[in-house]
């Protein structure tokens, strides 16, 4: 063997041949769960670039990786700056989405009736197409920023408020029991048993919600157009089209796309930090 | 610590009262039940499946209320006064398991630091306090369990009930549960009624067994244990064992077929 010496679960050297290929096929695992996407993504990189050079197709068609990557570093002024306000309705969306939707899912919990009366104008909120709605509420609504946010906000409450009124109605109904034997009070209850309980279920639907406020904050620039907030990416999108600056294009889109990636990844750690202690989902297990 | 009185000279502590109980569905789960509960009684609530024993203990629970007759307790209950244990460990996942035991104190609204001997003597008596900070999760079936003895006595109820606790664990960790739940009810003085279908878990364990039979459910006969207390591995080969287990076996065989 020329690589580091293989070691077994716990360290210790591996002494026979069936220990030492498991060993091996565990390393294997582990380096090919990293290199491959990253293999794959270079392997179309140069697919990429060889089909425009082969093909000869003039870059306001399509352009290859090396005039992308020229635009993302030679206009990064103006994509970082369309990228912080994108970043910034996405992100206030989203926390608006978390505390309309969970604190929606609350009260209906606790109030039947208000479930009644809402609940079905959450479900055509949710139904209808943001893309069409959008151009009513820049109608009625003054400010861009507010405009931008509610559009986000309604693609983005409706996962946190399902999920989390799942969540709240998924308590062990011994352990219901339990609080009830003692005595608890609706706020106890609420409290100290239906909120944990409704936690996992809420993390999964403010994963969902990330990836959809970023999504609804796009589309709401693109219809808001620019005036009063500066521009953000989805309007460096459009813009760089109309000037048939393709790479642009590309280039703010990667940029979208790693925002999103990012969203994602965040809220996933953050789920598995208030998770690993308790849940099994948070579980490492065997096989 | 209240001490358990001797057989003949219990007070009562409550009274079921001729309770029916029919659910939707004219499934009568409960006839004409009727059953006078002792301080310091270890009552086992013995019969086959759908007798109506889980129904019994949820009414006297007071988390449902009988179709007719009553359940009267002779002062009004307490928060405290009644602990639960459910065939399975009913604990929060989310929670240590000192939190966990903790649980009935914080409804009340007491604080932590003013109960955390209580907390730590509970589990010390069921050999968990060295397990105080860990996760549920990461406790054995049988430990599990531990833990849920300790929070329904860590209030020193008067009144325990428990429905098949350990009916899903392994026998020797059961004989071991059955040995320890004694000492327990001797140390705190409490009183027992304790749901099981097997015959010598409810000979091992009481001195009142309830035999009962189902469709309808009710109660077919009271067998008295008298062998004395404390009862360990030797009270579990014992000649005398063996003769309580058969009238029991006599009696539930005779229920099954009342049936
Ligand atoms: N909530 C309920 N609704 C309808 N029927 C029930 C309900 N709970 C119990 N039963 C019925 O009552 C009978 C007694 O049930 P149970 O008390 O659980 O019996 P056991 O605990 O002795 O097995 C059964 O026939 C069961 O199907
Ligand atoms: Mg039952």
């Amino acid at each position: 063997m020329t690589d580091a010496p293989l070691t077994g679960p716990m360290g210790k050297p591996v002494v026979d041949a069936e220990e030492a290929r498991r060993a091996r096929k565990r390393k294997i695992e582990a380096t090919a769960r990293y290199l491959l996407p990253v293999a794959v993504m270079i392997l179309m990189i140069w697919l990429w670039d060889r089909i425009v050079v082969w093909n000869e197709i003039p870059h306001f068609i399509l352009p290859g990786p090396d005039r992308v990557w020229g635009s993302l570093t030679g206009d990064w002024p103006i994509l970082w700056d369309a990228a912080l306000l994108t970043g910034r309705i996405t992100l206030m969306a989203l926390v608006i989405a978390v505390v309309g939707g969970a604190g929606l899912a609350i009260l209906f919990n606790q109030s039947k009736m208000v479930e009644l009366s809402l609940y079905p104008y959450a479900v055509i909120l949710q139904v209808t197409p943001v893309v069409a709605i959008a151009p009513l509420i820049f109608i009625y609504v003054e400010s861009k920023t507010v405009g931008m946010l509610l559009c986000a906000w309604i693609v983005a409450f409706f996962p946190v408020l399902s999920s989390t009124t799942l969540g709240l109605n998924s308590v062990d109904h011994n352990l219901r029991d339990l609080f009830r034997i003692y005595g608890a009070s609706r706020w106890q209850k609420l409290w100290m048993l239906q909120l944990p309980s409704a936690l996992p279920y809420f993390l999964g639907g403010l994963k969902i919600a990330g990836g959809l406020s970023l999504i609804g904050a796009v589309v709401a620039e693109l219809v808001a157009g620019t005036g009063g907030v500066g521009t953000g990416l989805a309007f460096r999108i459009q813009e760089a089209g109309y000037r048939l600056n393709i790479a642009r294009m590309f280039a703010a889109l990667a940029i979208v796309a790693a925002m999103g990636v990012f969203i994602f990844a965040a809220l996933s750690l953050l789920s598995h930090m208030l998770l690993r202690k308790w849940h099994e989902s948070a579980l490492k297990r065997e096989g | 610590m209240r001490k358990v009185a001797p057989f003949d000279d219990r007070a009562e502590v409550l009274r079921v009262n001729a309770v029916d109980k029919v659910f939707p569905g004219d499934v009568q789960a409960l006839k004409d039940m009727s059953l006078s509960v002792r301080a310091g009684d270890f009552i086992s609530l013995l019969g086959p499946s759908g007798c109506g024993k889980s129904t019994a203990l949820r009414l006297i629970a007071g988390l449902s209320e009988p179709t007719s007759g009553r359940i009267e307790w002779d002062e009004p209950r307490k928060d405290g006064d009644l602990g639960v244990v459910f065939q399975e460990p009913t604990l929060m996942p989310w929670a240590t398991v000192s939190q966990n035991v903790y649980l009935p104190f914080r409804l009340e609204g007491k604080s932590y630091t003013s109960v955390r001997d209580d907390i730590l003597d509970a589990l010390k008596l069921v050999g968990l306090d060295k397990f105080q900070n860990s996760y549920p999760r990461e406790l054995s079936g049988g430990m599990k369990m531990r833990v849920s003895i300790a929070r329904a006595m860590v209030t020193q109820p008067k009144l325990i009930l428990m429905d098949e606790p350990f009916a899903a664990l392994d026998e020797i960790t059961r004989f071991k549960l059955n040995n320890d739940l004694l000492e327990m009810q001797a140390r705190i003085g409490c009183t027992v009624i304790f749901v099981t279908h097997s015959v010598f878990e409810s000979v091992f364990l009481s001195d009142r067994i309830v035999v009962m039979a189902a469709r309808p459910g009710r109660v077919i006969e009271e067998v008295r244990v008298d062998a004395p207390y404390p009862r360990d591995e030797e009270f579990r080969t014992s000649a005398e064992y063996a003769a309580h287990c058969r009238a029991a076996s006599k009696a539930l065989e005779h229920a099954m077929e009342a049936a």
